[in-house]
C-alpha cells in the first residue's frame, strides 16, 4: 500500500542540550524539516555531530525537542505531535507502531537471542510460538549460526549482535521505522541481506528514516534524502543564553 | 490501557509538625529536615500514574522518599496527606479512606511487597514454605496439598531449591532471602507488584535471574510494578517510565530511556552521570 501522504512530518525540529552542571547549551539541531512517506525510505545525511541521531531519538522521544512539531499519523490517520504527546500513548506506539533500529543491542542478561528477537511480537500478543518461528526465520534470512540462537547475544561479536537487533527491530514490521546506523558493522554478504529485507519491507508499506554511514546505502534504499547542516560547534554558557 | 494506580499529592511527614515543614524543606533547601521544628518531610506531593502491566520506576539518592512512597501505598505507614486511588476488576478503592480491616483485606487480595529488608517482608520464625503458606491462607486458600503445591511452584520459579523449603529464613544467603520473599509477593498473583530495591546487595548473577523473573512476570500476568531503586541499570532494564525523587520531592518524570539520556533537571544529571 503506497500513498503520497507522510506519515511523519517533521517540521521545525530544535534541540538544545542544557547541561547545567557545565553551564552550559549545547545546540544540536536546528530548525529541521523532513517527511517520512509509507514505503519510502527518507535518508538523513550530514557530517558527525550534525544531530542525525539527536532527530531520530526525538522522533522516538528519548530526547524532549526544544522546539518544533514531529507530526506522525497513526494506523487510525490520527495525527499525534510526538514532541508532547502523553507517555503511555508514545509508549503504546513504541509497542505497535514505531520501530527503532540502532547500533547497539539492549538485552537481558539471560535471555536467549531467539527470544530477544521474538519480545516484540510477543508484547503485541503474537502467540509465544508463532512469535519464536518468526524469530528463527529472520534469524535464517540474517544469516546467524544457528548454534547462537538459544544463548544470551550479550557475549556475541559486535557484528552478530547488530543482526540480532535488527531481527528484533524488524519483526513487528512496525509502521515507522528509524534506523541509525544498523548495517554499521557488517560484512558485505550480511549487508546485502539486509538490504534485501529492507526493500521488502518497504514494499509491504513501511515507512522510514534511516541513517547510513556507507553512501551506497543511501543510493540503493533511498527515495528522499535530507541533508542537516554541519555543526556550529557554538556552545555558549547557560547564563548568556537566559 | 487501564490505570491501575493513580497517586495524587502523597506526602509523609515523621515528627510532630509545624506549619512551615513543607515550605522550608525540599530540594531548593537541600534538606528533608524542618529547620523549625526538626521534623522530617519524607515525600511531598508525590503524584503518579500506573497503568496496567506497566513498571514504573522509582529513583533518587539514599533518604529521598522511595521508600517511605511504597510504604504508604503498602499501608505500612500512614500518609500526612494526598490521595491514592487503586482500580481493579471494575472496582475502585480510595487507599487512606479505607479503615484498617479494610486495608488489610485489600493488601493480602490484590498487593504484593518485597521490601529492601527482608526481615520486614519474611517472618523469620517460620520456614520459607510457610511464610508463602501464610501469605495463601490470608488470601483464603486454605487446602493443605494446594497450599504445598503453590509454595513449591513458586518457590521452583524464583529459583530456591524447594527441598530448602521447609528450613527458616534466617539461614538463607540475602539474595535466597530476597528470593522467597519475591515468592511470597507473587504468591495470589496480586495485579500489583511492589519492589523496594530487589536486586540491591545481591551478586551480579543473582541480580539477572531477579531481573528475567520480574519481566517474565510483568509478561505473562500483565501485573503492575514499582520498582524502587537506586541501581541505574536496573531503572533502564525495567521500568517503562520513571519517576525521579530528591528531598522527598519528585524533581522530575518522564519515559526511562528519557530521563537517563536527556535529563531535564540539574539533580538528574548529577545523577546519570556519576553511574557513568
Ligand atoms: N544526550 C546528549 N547530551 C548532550 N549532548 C548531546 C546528546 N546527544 C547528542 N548531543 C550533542 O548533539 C550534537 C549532535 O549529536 P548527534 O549524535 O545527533 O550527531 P550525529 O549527526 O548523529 O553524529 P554521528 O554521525 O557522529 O553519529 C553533538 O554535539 C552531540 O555531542
Ligand atoms: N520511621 C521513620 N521515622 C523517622 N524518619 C524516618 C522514618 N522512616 C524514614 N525516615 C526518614 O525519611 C526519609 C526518607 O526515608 P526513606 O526510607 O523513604 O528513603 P529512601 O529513599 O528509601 O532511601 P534509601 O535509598 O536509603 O532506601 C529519610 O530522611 C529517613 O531518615
Ligand atoms: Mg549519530
Ligand atoms: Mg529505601
Ligand atoms: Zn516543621
Amino acid at each position: 500500500m503506497i500513498s503520497d501522504s507522510p506519515i511523519l512530518r517533521v517540521r521545525d525540529y530544535t534541540k538544545h542540550f542544557e547541561l547545567y552542571e557545565q553551564g552550559k547549551r549545547i545546540p544540536s539541531a536546528q530548525s529541521v524539516d523532513l517527511d517520512v512517506f509509507v514505503g519510502r525510505l527518507t535518508a538523513l545525511t550530514g557530517a558527525t555531530g550534525a544531530g542525525k541521531s539527536t532527530v531520530l531519538k526525538g522522533i522516538y522521544r528519548t530526547y524532549l525537542p526544544t522546539a518544533g512539531r514531529l507530526l506522525y499519523r497513526d494506523r487510525h490517520g490520527r495525527e499525534i505531535d510526538l514532541a508532547c504527546a502523553d507517555e503511555h500513548r508514545v509508549l503504546a506506539l513504541r509497542r505497535t507502531e514505531i520501530g527503532f533500529v540502532t547500533q547497539f543491542l539492549r538485552c537481558l542478561p539471560r535471555q536467549a537471542t531467539e527470544n530477544v528477537v521474538a519480545q516484540p511480537l510477543i508484547q503485541r500478543g503474537v502467540d509465544w510460538h508463532d512469535a519464536l518461528d518468526k524469530a528463527r526465520e529472520l534469524l535464517t534470512a540474517m544469516d546467524l549460526p544457528e548454534r547462537l540462537w538459544g544463548i544470551s547475544p550479550a557475549t556475541f561479536s559486535g557484528g552478530e549482535k547488530q543482526r540480532v537487533n535488527l531481527a528484533r527491530g524488524l519483526i513487528a514490521k512496525p509502521r515507522l521505522l528509524l534506523l541509525d546506523e544498523p548495517t554499521a558493522s557488517l560484512d558485505p554478504a550480511t549487508a546485502e541481506r539486509v538490504i534485501e529485507l529492507l526493500t521488502t519491507l518497504k514494499r509491504e508499506g513501511v515507512g522510514m528514516l534511516a541513517v547510513f554511514h556507507q553512501p551506497y546505502l543511501v543510493e540503493r534504499l533511498a527515495e528522499h534524502l535530507v541533508e542537516l547542516p554541519s555543526p556550529s560547534w557554538n556552545e555558549r554558557p547557560l547564563e548568556e543564553i537566559a | 490501557m487501564d490505570k491501575v494506580l493513580s497517586v495524587e499529592a502523597l506526602s509523609k511527614r515523621y515528627g510532630k509538625g509545624c506549619q512551615h515543614c513543607f515550605a522550608l524543606t525540599g530540594p531548593a533547601f537541600d534538606t528533608n529536615i524542618c529547620p523549625e521544628c526538626g521534623s522530617v518531610v519524607a515525600a511531598h506531593e508525590v503524584s503518579f500514574d500506573l497503568h496496567q502491566g506497566e513498571i514504573l520506576g522509582i529513583m533518587g539518592e539514599s533518604g529521598s522518599g522511595k521508600s517511605t512512597a511504597v510504604k504508604c501505598l503498602y499501608f505500612d505507614q500512614i500518609p500526612t496527606g494526598g490521595r491514592a486511588v487503586f482500580n481493579d476488576q471494575g472496582e475502585s478503592f480510595s487507599l487512606f479512606e479505607l479503615n484498617a480491616a479494610q486495608q488489610r483485606r485489600l493488601a493480602s487480595r490484590c498487593f504484593g511487597m518485597v521490601y529492601q529488608n527482608p526481615h520486614l517482608g519474611l517472618n523469620f520464625d517460620i520456614s520459607a514454605g510457610g511464610n508463602i503458606a501464610e501469605r495463601l491462607l490470608m488470601a483464603r486458600v486454605d487446602n493443605y496439598a494446594d497450599i504445598r503445591r503453590r509454595a513449591t511452584s513458586l518457590l521452583e520459579r524464583t529459583e530456591v531449591m524447594s527441598e530448602r523449603m521447609d528450613e527458616l529464613p534466617r539461614n538463607f544467603s540475602g539474595g535466597m532471602q530476597q528470593r522467597v520473599q519475591i515468592a511470597k509477593a507473587l504468591a495470589i498473583n496480586p495485579p500489583l507488584l511492589l519492589l523496594d530495591e530487589v536486586t540491591t546487595g545481591l551478586d551480579l548473577s543473582v541480580q539477572a535471574a531477579i531481573l528475567d523473573l520480574i519481566l517474565e512476570i510483568q509478561q505473562q500476568s500483565r501485573t503492575s510494578m514499582i520498582v524502587v531503586t537506586h541501581d541505574l541499570g536496573v531503572i533502564r532494564l525495567l521500568a517503562d517510565r520513571t519517576l525521579v525523587m530528591k528531598h522527598g520531592r519528585v524533581v522530575e518524570t518522564g519515559l526511562t530511556d528519557q530521563i537517563l539520556e536527556d535529563p531535564q533537571h540539574a539533580y538528574t544529571q548529577r545523577l546519570v552521570a556519576s553511574a557513568l
